[in-house]
């Protein structure tokens, strides 16, 4: 099934690491771009941030999607958009069967029953003028879900579901922990029972201990309550750790989608392989034997991207096709692995990064041709050669 | 070798309204020529309390502090205020963790850089700002000349980063603390600007102290590393030791609990339970001892950090080398074979 | 940056032309009040009150009429206080601005310097007894009402110690500077004193408040990381940063005094500037002369507005639109 531009949209066969279910959540052609407003008498539009450029994607029940880029990819637009906090500049979103698209406020607050959200900062996310009892009880009283005794023995349901203690319903969010906070958040995030739950970075402002924690709670609760989620980081090994598949974004647009493992061991995209191999290892015989792709430059604004290829400013393999047309989704490897490019990563290239991969003992491949210099930063970009240990 | 900077038994402490915080508490360690030394920790560590104090950065009245830190041979704690500001940016300079808000805003990025040169250095304003042109180039910044008479906002932030580095280093100094260089930044980014402190040691031999959490980081950068917790150090060796025969279960905990891309993934992460202590109510023992599972009756007294193997490597744990041996890869690698189905 | 500035200026003339309404919508059409007398000023004459309405074309359409207004205030400036004998309202004001610019140029450069003084002493003595004795006083500035403060200096001033400490303070008026430099000092020395103790203690206080939320900037203390003197951090760093809202602050209140917001200095210590004028109108119900006054002081208002937004841009680069 393609659309339009010729795009395949990445449906979901039954793959062998999938969980079967039916589709709760179909996103097709999201698009969401942010005006930007000049002028002297008359504001006027004279450019646009193109958050999201055409993002398609499925949801099955029971499962976790992995979404994972850099700052300025989207990621956490697409899940503002998919939560509706946002209108979408078009595209259409289909939850639970019902087109959510265009939805009044109104028309959404029973959706959000079932579609809820999980924050980032656990200091900002939550009301400081209000008890953690209250915070949690709130979306059960919006939506009226019982008499007052039945919500609060819900509360105490959910404080115990995440692992914090009855005594702990009047309290203040400051006097709380960072991880403990997430964990109301969580809490309040279950209250109405939901069947997707958007996850938007939840860990990265935790310590390393604590993240764990949460980590295994946010688990936990998935087997316990059938949960489907939508988990959004920027750190690959949380994403690989806690997904059944991942989604790479790179600029507005998904560049890889695919089975969690698969992407760790045989990626496709080259950013995807950019982003492996900057991946700090903590085990220094393997970090100082990986041959690290050091990327050039930043990400560029998403205000005018790049013609063709997003990515072929920084791309060690961009070739000329790569300026003027931009590549497909297209599938590679097993079915549901799909990448956008013109140059996928052959097998030799997928075993340089020392991954789980490393243990295939492949020849390299010769080097790829290289765009003409560009101006950048004086350290050279590494090239391919041999794979060391 | 004499080291380059040596501090013996530092503690700071802070008196609030709730009593005394602890935050740092007899720390030892030494940083030699060239080398770079690794500290890691958590919140609360104290691990940027403890370098701040090197510097003398802390402002706070209430702050007291013990102990010596010796910089080529002079206690830096015992110096007047005009003397350590002579060693700051000069002989020691700082790169913190949030490039966004650690540049003056309303100042030009060359500006600042050069304000650092010519407090230091008797030079004209045309020489101090080919410095920085230079110094920006080095660093990898397009456009330097451009670009120095860019504002703070109008840069990125792996962007201002290298801006913060080039302010660092452009006194030549002989020691660079880094406090959380790359936490605030892209994975991508991060590389790059961690390939870039490589890339001044090698030019300049550099010593380096890099604060992190990420013990991926000081696989990557580190000759030898200190653990934190509680305003201690729980451990103390070289790169290879830390990693490949840690000796503390904290350090185990760290360990266990990152989700590695190099190895199969668990079923479970082994994350350490509860939370760090208070600062202000120390326990008297072991300060980690309530969230260990190895805890035995010997852990209410406070374990002193030791060399309890003979080989340099030291730790703050009382249990044997072989007993640590014995426990360590059950919590590090609890399920190293079982498969996420 | 000049997009900005055009942009602005623009705004700033439609919000003088809104205000130029309102005045004479209230003026002119408030309910049960005939313009003709109001205009005309204390028993007037049914000979003056025909010549008030010919003049003013009161029976003409409204907009005609605030069309004349305005060309009788703007244009012709032949705008004539009836209560006051036919005396010219705009060549009047201007006669009286040079007392009131004079006034608060004077008393805003002392406020300044001191507020300054205090707020840095303030933030720098944080935790010592001094920092809440300024505080404390800079509280009773901000508390204590001009006119009090006023009528207490020339009390001690004019009556109780004129003979002795303060002979050489000259009889409450002003002396304009080119009939007399030191007369116009000796003058203005206590209108200017009484009327910086408000602001004194107001700008001393947001300043230290300002300053302690810098000092724990981070890039303060990168500043401090580079070596730099304390003296040098203070001043290029931490009070670079906090004028930004000082000045923003001082802008919009300078606007407010220029526009005739001294009224109560000038009256209690008998200035004539354009305050004293209004007071004096607002007496005798001299409505020309109070329409003129309130456009005058709203042309200010607007003007400091529109300069504190420049200013602000061009004090804080992150404001100003790329």
């Amino acid at each position: 099934m393609t659309d339009d531009a010729g795009a395949v949209l990445p449906l979901l066969e039954a793959g062998p690491d999938i969980a079967a279910g039916e589709v709760l959540l179909r996103a097709e052609h999201i698009k969401k771009y942010f005006p930007i407003r000049s002028g002297v008498l008359i504001q006027r539009e004279i450019a646009r941030v193109h958050a999201v450029d055409d993002v398609s994607f499925e949801l099955r029940a029971g499962e976790t999607l992995g979404l994972v880029g850099e700052s300025g990819c989207g990621k956490s637009t697409l899940a503002r958009c998919i939560a509706r906090l946002y209108d979408i500049t078009s595209g259409s979103l289909v939850f639970e069967g019902n087109d959510i698209t265009a939805y009044s406020r109104r028309q959404l607050r029973p959706v959000r029953r079932d579609l809820q959200m999980v924050f980032q900062d656990p200091y900002a996310s939550l009301n400081p003028r209000k008890r953690v009892g209250a915070i949690i009880s709130d979306p059960l009283r919006i939506h009226k879900a019982g008499s007052r005794e039945q919500i609060r023995q819900r509360v105490l349901d959910l404080l115990e579901l995440v692992g914090l203690s009855s005594e702990h319903i009047n309290r203040y969010p400051h006097e709380f922990s960072g991880g403990q906070r997430q964990r109301i958040g969580v809490a309040r995030a279950l209250a109405l029972k939901p069947k997707l739950v958007i996850a938007d970075e939840p860990v990265s402002a935790l310590d390393v201990s604590i993240r764990a924690q949460v980590i295994n709670l946010l688990d936990d609760l998935q087997d316990e309550l059938g949960l489907t989620y939508l988990f959004i980081a920027h750190d690959l090994g949380v994403v690989r750790h806690v997904s059944d598949r991942i989604a790479v974004m790179y600029l507005g647009k998904i560049v890889e989608i695919s089975p969690a493992e698969e992407l760790y061991e045989r990626p496709v995209h080259p950013y995807t392989e950019a982003l492996l191999s900057a991946v700090p290892i903590p085990d220094p015989d393997l970090s100082a034997a990986r041959q690290q792709i050091v990327l050039e430059g930043d990400v560029p604004s998403p205000i005018s991207p790049p013609t063709g290829c997003r990515f072929h400013p920084r791309c060690r393999y961009a070739t000329d096709i790569c300026t003027t047309e931009e590549p497909p989704l297209t599938q590679h490897g097993s079915l549901g692995h799909l990448a956008a490019c013109h140059h996928p990563l052959t097998m030799g290239q997928q075993a340089q990064l020392g991954g789980p991969a490393a243990a295939l003992n492949l020849t390299p491949l010769p080097a790829a041709r290289l765009v003409p210099a560009r101006p950048g930063p004086s350290i050279p970009p590494e090239t391919l050669g041999t794979p060391g240990g | 070798m004499t080291a380059l900077l040596e501090i013996r038994d530092l503690k700071v402490s802070f008196r609030t309204d709730d009593g005394v915080v602890q935050a740092v508490d007899g720390v030892s360690a030494t940083l030699n020529e060239g080398e770079t030394l690794g500290i890691v920790g958590e919140s609360g560590s104290g691990k940027s309390v403890t370098m701040m104090s090197v510097m003398r950065l802390i402002t706070d009245p209430n702050a007291q502090f013990e102990g010596e830190v010796l910089y080529k041979g002079t206690n830096l704690m015992a110096m007047s205020q005009d003397q350590i500001r002579s060693i700051r940016g000069a002989g020691i300079g700082m790169i913190f963790q949030d490039p966004m808000t650690s540049l003056n805003p309303v100042y030009k990025v060359g500006w600042q850089i050069e304000e650092q040169i010519r407090e230091h250095e008797k030079v004209s304003r045309q020489a101090a700002r080919d410095r920085t042109i230079e110094l920006l180039t080095s660093v990898g910044i397009p456009n330097a000349r451009e670009r120095v008479d860019a504002y703070p906002h109008q840069f990125s932030g792996g962007m201002r980063q290298r801006v913060m580095i080039a302010m660092a280093i452009s006194c030549s100094p002989d020691v660079l603390i880094a406090d959380e260089p790359t936490t605030a930044l892209d994975v991508t980014i991060q590389a790059q600007i961690l390939n870039l402190i490589k890339k001044l040691r090698e030019d300049f031999g550099t010593a380096v102290v890099l604060i992190t959490h990420d013990m991926g980081v000081v696989a990557d950068m580190a000759d030898r590393i200190a653990v934190m917790y509680a305003g201690k150090i729980v451990e103390q060796g070289t790169q290879r030791e830390l990693f490949y025969d840690p000796q503390h279960p904290y350090t185990w905990g760290l360990l266990g609990s990152i989700a590695r891309l190099d190895r199969p993934r668990p079923r479970r992460l082994a994350a350490i339970p509860g939370l760090p202590p208070s600062l202000l109510q120390l326990p008297p023992g072991c300060a980690f001892a309530d969230r260990c599972a190895h805890r035995f009756e010997r852990c209410g007294e406070q374990p002193l950090l030791l060399d309890r193997g003979g080989d340099g490597h030291l730790d703050a744990c009382h249990l044997t080398r072989q007993e640590k041996q014995d426990v360590r890869d059950a919590t590090i690698h609890p399920e190293l074979v079982e498969e996420r189905p | 940056m000049l997009t900005f500035i055009v942009r602005r200026s623009l705004w700033a003339a439609l919000v003088m032309f809104v205000i130029t309404a309102l005045v004479f919508i209230i003026f002119f059409k408030t309910p049960g009040v005939d313009p003709a007398r109001a205009i005309a000023g204390r028993n007037p004459s049914p000979q003056t009150l025909a010549e008030v309405r010919a003049q003013f074309g009161l029976n003409r359409p409204l907009v005609v009429q605030y069309g004349l207004m305005m060309k009788r205030i703007f244009i012709t400036r032949n705008l004539v206080s009836y209560s006051d004998q036919g005396v010219l309202v705009v060549p009047e004001i201007f006669a009286a601005a040079p007392a009131t610019l004079s006034l608060v140029f004077g008393a805003t450069a002392i406020w300044i310097v001191m507020a300054i003084a205090m707020g840095v002493a303030a933030a720098r003595l944080r935790g010592r007894i001094y920092d809440p004795i300024l505080m404390i006083l800079a509280l009773i500035g901000v508390s204590t009402p001009v006119f009090w403060l006023g009528q207490v200096v020339n009390l001690i001033t004019q009556n109780k110690l004129h003979s002795s400490v303060f002979s050489w303070v000259p009889p409450l008026g002003y002396t304009s500077f080119t009939t007399s430099p030191a007369l116009w000092f000796e003058g203005l020395i206590f209108p200017w004193i009484t009327l910086s103790i408000l602001y004194i203690g107001f700008y001393a206080r947001v300043l230290r408040a300002n300053l302690l939320e810098v000092q724990s900037e981070d890039y303060v203390r990168t500043a401090r990381a580079k070596g730099l003197s304390e003296r040098r951090v203070l001043v290029r760093h931490t009070l670079r940063t906090s004028m930004i809202t000082f000045v923003s602050l001082f802008g919009l209140d300078f606007g407010v005094l220029v526009g005739g917001g001294t009224i109560l200095t000038e009256v209690v210590f008998g200035i004539h500037g354009v305050g004293f004028l209004t007071w004096q109108a607002l007496q005798n119900l001299d409505l020309p002369t109070i329409m003129a006054t309130v456009i005058y002081g709203g042309f200010f208002i607007v003007l400091a507005n529109a300069l504190v937004d420049i200013g602000y841009a061009w004090l804080d680069p992150r404001v100003r639109p790329n």
